[in-house]
């Protein structure tokens, strides 16, 4: 005895299995990226600042339309199985996989960009002070509070608003990226390695959120300071654990990715399996598109979401 | 004319099908009722593995600091090198003890009670009940059971790894499930996350499973409300199992990310341990983890319950000859109280400092809850008045569920009250309240199912002799055991202690007005040995259970308890594919003494 | 939408997914400059980003899934999740800000 409605429409539902599964399965998936997002709103209401202008967003624009077009030619490849139109679905299907190859591709250069950006803060004011006056000739309250924008990518108006004064410079954290841009670089990893001092480059000034007047400045753009190590408490790559926001930020977007990269398998399967499977199975291949192009839908969905929460605000 | 296509359409099948080799047909099986026994037998292994964590745990409560005879040497020698400090000298660490008592948690609600009652019975029985050949989605359930089984052997394998199993409880509070083990990098607790991850996602592809084959694989003339009640209970279970679970699995990423890349989720700002900062950034919301745990842990303890209270259904409606009394009122409780068990949660929570204003929320949610869960008890027990009852053994198992499960479910109303809780919170009264539901309530229903089910998956009958002295010995030593724990926590006795509450007795603190009299500390000792008693009452059970698959009374029918649902009007023990002509209903699940009729019970697939 | 299986209704189908296609990368420019043109109330910005993400959201749902013109038990089974899911992040987010503050237990001290 077979199992019935694999491929036809039960009656009184109107459905074949495959279809009651995939929703079933995304309303799953509705909750766990729910909790997600949830998670996110609490750790932001409770946190005393939340980094806002970090993430590179032309680059996130540009993504967002490659998930987007990804999902319009997912709809036409199963339209165009539904007219009979083989090779042209053949097509769209290929540029599905292409775009989220894309995606991921473009998400790996970010990521690695995080991964290479540093923060480090000095063990007393009189080091920092130093520094500052170092890396960008001053350490006033405007260079004070453009590295604070660095930090929390906001722009001076808020850090002001929030904060009433800046904190001393032995609380700054200073943003840049170390010579030779490597990875994942801590404190623990270079004692450990003997370093006496780092070679440091820290960020022009104000260039989180940018505000009307508040122009970076070129003059101190990609300057190399040496740092002693004794001089250090602090020093982390954007990594997960540098704080909440780049925890839960990794955390939604690698979630992301993996389903990407899981729909992409499968579109994969499809796409190598479907000459033979539309000769012999024309109905099912169209059932199995229409069910693999509901969950690449609700990806694009969740990143239409991810991405203006992320980036934008 | 369906009936002819499918009869040929099977011998067609039977001549060209080749028998499948012994991995197919046992371990990587596709079939229902293969998957079933396979859940079943598993989980089954799992309920005594846990149940033996927990007798080495009483003999700590009962008589701390003195060596666990035999069992501690045992037990010391399972765990090898890292005995020394676990279990020196025989005796149990507090760290062992954490570890044991989270482990017992953990297997006893994940690894045994759900995949046997929600996986298991609902793999055999469902499909069956519901007139399919098989599951919606075959492979997919096969994957299930495998993600289940290496589910369970992460979880098995962290008693093994440096540091042992996961100690923060089965609750896994952060910071602590962070904290408990420093020194480890990969600790019991990163095992215990990957391990509920695998089986999060195998109760999800489960759940996927059960309610596309319920929607859709139901057999002609199947409508909703010719369900059997244990399909309806099914049903919702799935749904609760498909939405509650996301979240943990959610939360259970974040603290896998806080354990291994040091993120703080759930770690607040200026985190101090043993005097040290923790390197960490902070800024985390301890509490955030358990909203989204017991998101999942509520509505778990309706996925605990529902699928008792089904098999108790059908085994009550056939034992007394008579309708189940309020089908209808049956099915509507039971979806409300799917729908009401996702908004309850935050009673376990109640001593988090919450406001007013949302503890009256969900004390007022609580309360409501506890309506149709009332209601569906007193329809189960108005279903016995003027029924011919025959008291076999699956019926004595299944009338001894609706006391038991009456204690467990009137004594969480004061947990469920904020003001009441206040005092009950975290003591043995709430070890009491959840095992009443859970120990004689669900696995009493299990051992029910079990005994009622058996003929049908092997044609042969439990022995009658051995099921009634492992009922009476069962329902005596669960009732030994979990009654005085309501002493225990009136007294204020905690739980969690490895001492069993000796630092809290007068012995040790004469004088101290709430101090734990002697008269609470020794009932520790009986409730132990009751507990013993109830691993040894087991026995005739085991020896029935292996004995009877191949000398057991054989059945004189497809139908031996003369029932009226549709998996017994299939072959003994059913085919591939289940039935020998595709069934066709007619009636009710519940046509017993229907008057008039030839027998005292008509079939559903019975037309006239 | 209704029925997919004319041909003539798909073709008219794909004019509709094209058209969608070209709304989805304008909404995304137009989230994007309201970024960059930088309105200083944040919690215009929050409602304005968010129903621009509901409204593509909408167009992906509705038109790509064909949500618009699905079966009882898809609606039945996602309404459900939708409420489940306000209830956790809304549950959740009460329960998180209804602590009672230290003054209102122990004095203004």
């Amino acid at each position: 005895m077979e199992i019935p409605y694999t491929v036809t429409p039960r009656k009184d539902t109107g459905l074949y299995n495959a279809k009651v599964g995939i929703w079933l399965f995304l309303a799953s998936e509705v909750m766990l990226f729910g909790a997600l997002f949830s998670s996110y709103v609490l750790l932001r209401v409770g946190a005393p600042f939340w980094p806002e202008g970090l993430l590179n967003i032309p680059i996130g624009t540009f993504n967002t339309w490659v998930l987007i077009t990804s999902s319009v030619t997912v709809v036409m490849c199963w339209a165009n199985l539904k007219l009979g139109n083989f090779n042209k679905a053949r097509v769209y299907l290929g540029l599905t996989i292409l775009c989220a190859l894309g995606f991921v591709g473009i998400k790996t250069v970010e990521y690695n960009d995080k991964f290479t950006h540093y923060t480090i803060r000095f063990t007393n004011d009189v080091t920092a002070a130093a520094f500052l006056k170092e890396a960008y000739g001053n350490d006033d309250e405007a260079t004070r509070s453009g590295v604070f924008a660095n930090t929390y990518g906001v722009p001076d108006s808020k850090v002001v608003a929030k904060n009433k004064e800046l904190p001393p410079p032995r609380f700054l954290e200073i943003t840049g990226h170390l010579e030779g841009n490597p990875h994942f670089v801590t404190l623990k990893k270079l004692k450990a390695k003997n370093a006496e001092t780092i070679t440091f480059i820290p960020d022009a000034l104000n260039q989180g959120k940018k505000e009307k007047g508040a122009a970076p400045d070129p003059a101190h753009d990609h300057k190399k300071v040496t740092v002693k190590m004794s001089e250090l408490v602090y020093l982390s790559a954007y990594t997960p654990q540098r704080n909440t926001y780049f925890a839960i930020y990794f955390t939604l977007t690698g979630l992301h990715a993996a389903h990407v990269i899981g729909g992409a398998l499968v579109m994969a399967y499809l796409f190598f399996t479907g000459r033979r499977w539309w000769q012999k199975a024309p109905e099912q291949y169209t059932n199995r598109i229409e069910v693999a192009g509901l969950f690449w839908h609700f990806v694009d969905l969740v990143w239409i979401f991810l991405f203006p929460v992320l980036y934008l605000l | 004319m369906a009936a002819t296509h499918s009869t040929t359409h099977t011998a067609h099948e039977a001549h060209a099908h080749h028998e499948p080799g012994f991995w197919r047909k046992y371990i990587f099986s596709t079939d229902h009722k293969v998957i079933g026994i396979q859940y079943g037998i598993t989980a089954l292994l799992f309920l005594f593995f846990g149940f033996l964590l927990m007798a080495a745990m009483r003999w700590q409560i009962a008589y701390p600091g003195e060596p666990i005879p035999v069992a501690g040497k045992i037990i010391g020698w399972l765990l090898g090198a890292e005995a020394a400090t676990m279990i020196p000298g025989g005796i149990m660490s507090p760290d062992l003890y954490n570890a044991f008592g989270a482990m017992h948690g953990t297997i006893m609600v994940f690894l045994a009670i759900v995949p046997l009652a929600f996986a298991a019975f609902g793999n055999y029985v469902v499909p069956l009940q519901i007139g399919a050949p098989d599951m919606a989605f075959p492979r997919i359930n096969m994957v299930s059971y495998q993600c289940f089984f290496m589910g369970g052997v992460v979880m098995l394998a962290s008693f093994f790894i440096p540091g042992g199993a996961a100690r923060s409880g089965w609750t896994s509070y952060s910071p602590l499930a962070s904290m408990a083990d420093l020194t480890n990098r990969v600790d019991g607790q990163t095992f215990w996350l990957i391990g509920m991850v695998l089986l999060i996602t195998s109760s999800l592809l489960g759940a996927v499973n059960f309610i596309a084959t319920i929607i859709q694989l139901r057999a002609k003339g199947m409508s909703w409300m010719r369900l059997p009640f244990f399909v309806w209970a099914q049903f919702v279970t799935g749904f609760l199992l498909l939405l509650a679970f996301p979240p943990l699995e959610a939360a259970g990423v974040m603290q896998l990310m806080d354990n291994v890349l040091d993120t703080s989720f759930f770690l607040p700002s200026g985190l101090v341990i043993s005097g040290q900062p923790v390197d960490v950034s902070g800024g985390g919301s301890p509490l955030l983890w358990q909203h989204l745990f017991w998101f999942l842990g509520h509505p778990e303890v309706y996925v605990l319950i529902l699928p008792a209270m089904g098999i108790v259904a059908e085994i009550i409606a056939c034992n007394t000859r008579k309708p189940l009394w309020g089908y209808k009122a049956l099915v509507h409780s039971v979806l409300a109280i799917g729908f009401l068990s996702f908004i309850v949660w935050a009673h376990h929570m109640y001593l988090t400092g919450m406001g007013t204003k949302i503890s009256t929320f969900f004390q007022t949610t609580t309360m409501i809850i506890s309506i149709p869960s009332v209601i569906i008890l007193t329809a189960l027990f108005l279903s016995l008045w003027g029924g011919s009852i025959r008291f076999n053994t699956p019926m004595l198992f299944a009338l001894a569920f609706l006391p038991m499960f009456g204690i467990g479910g009137l004594t969480g109303l004061p947990l469920g009250f904020n003001a009441s809780d206040i005092l009950l919170h975290d003591t043995y009264y709430v070890i009491a309240h959840f095992h009443y539901v859970v120990a004689p309530g669900t696995i009493f229903a299990l051992f029910a199912g079990i005994y009622f089910w058996f003929p049908k998956a092997t044609g042969r009958f439990m022995s009658e002799g051995l099921g009634r002295i492992h009922f009476v010995l069962s329902f005596v030593f669960m009732n030994l055991i979990f009654g005085p724990m309501f002493l225990q926590g009136l007294a204020g006795m905690l739980r969690r202690m490895s001492d069993g509450g000796a630092a809290y007795s007068l012995a040790q603190n004469p004088g101290i007005e709430g101090a734990l009299s002697d008269a609470i500390i020794n009932l520790n000792k009986g409730v132990s040995m009751a507990a013993w008693g109830l691993g040894l009452s087991q026995i005739p059970f085991i020896i029935n259970f292996f004995w009877s698959i191949k000398h057991g009374k054989k059945v004189p029918s497809d139908n031996p308890w003369q029932a009226t649902t549709l998996e017994w009007q299939t072959p003994t023990p059913p085919p591939h594919g289940n039935f020998a002509v595709e069934p066709e209903v007619h009636r009710g699940p519940y046509d017993y003494s229907v008057p008039g009729a030839k027998s005292d019970y008509s079939p559903q697939n019975q037309s006239h | 939408m209704g029925d997919h299986s004319s041909p003539e209704q798909l073709k008219k189908d794909i004019r509709v997914y094209l058209a969608i296609f070209v709304a989805l990368l304008v909404g995304t420019v137009l989230t994007v400059w309201l970024y960059y043109i930088h309105i200083p109330n944040v919690k215009v910005t929050i409602a304005i980003a968010l129903l621009v993400a509901s409204v593509k959201s909408f167009l992906v749902a509705g038109y790509f899934m064909h949500l618009l013109s699905e079966k009882k038990v898809i609606y039945a089974t996602l309404a459900a999740t939708g409420f489940f899911f306000v209830a956790l992040m809304a549950l959740t987010l009460w329960s998180m800000n209804d602590f009672p503050k230290f003054t209102e237990v122990f004095g203004n001290k």
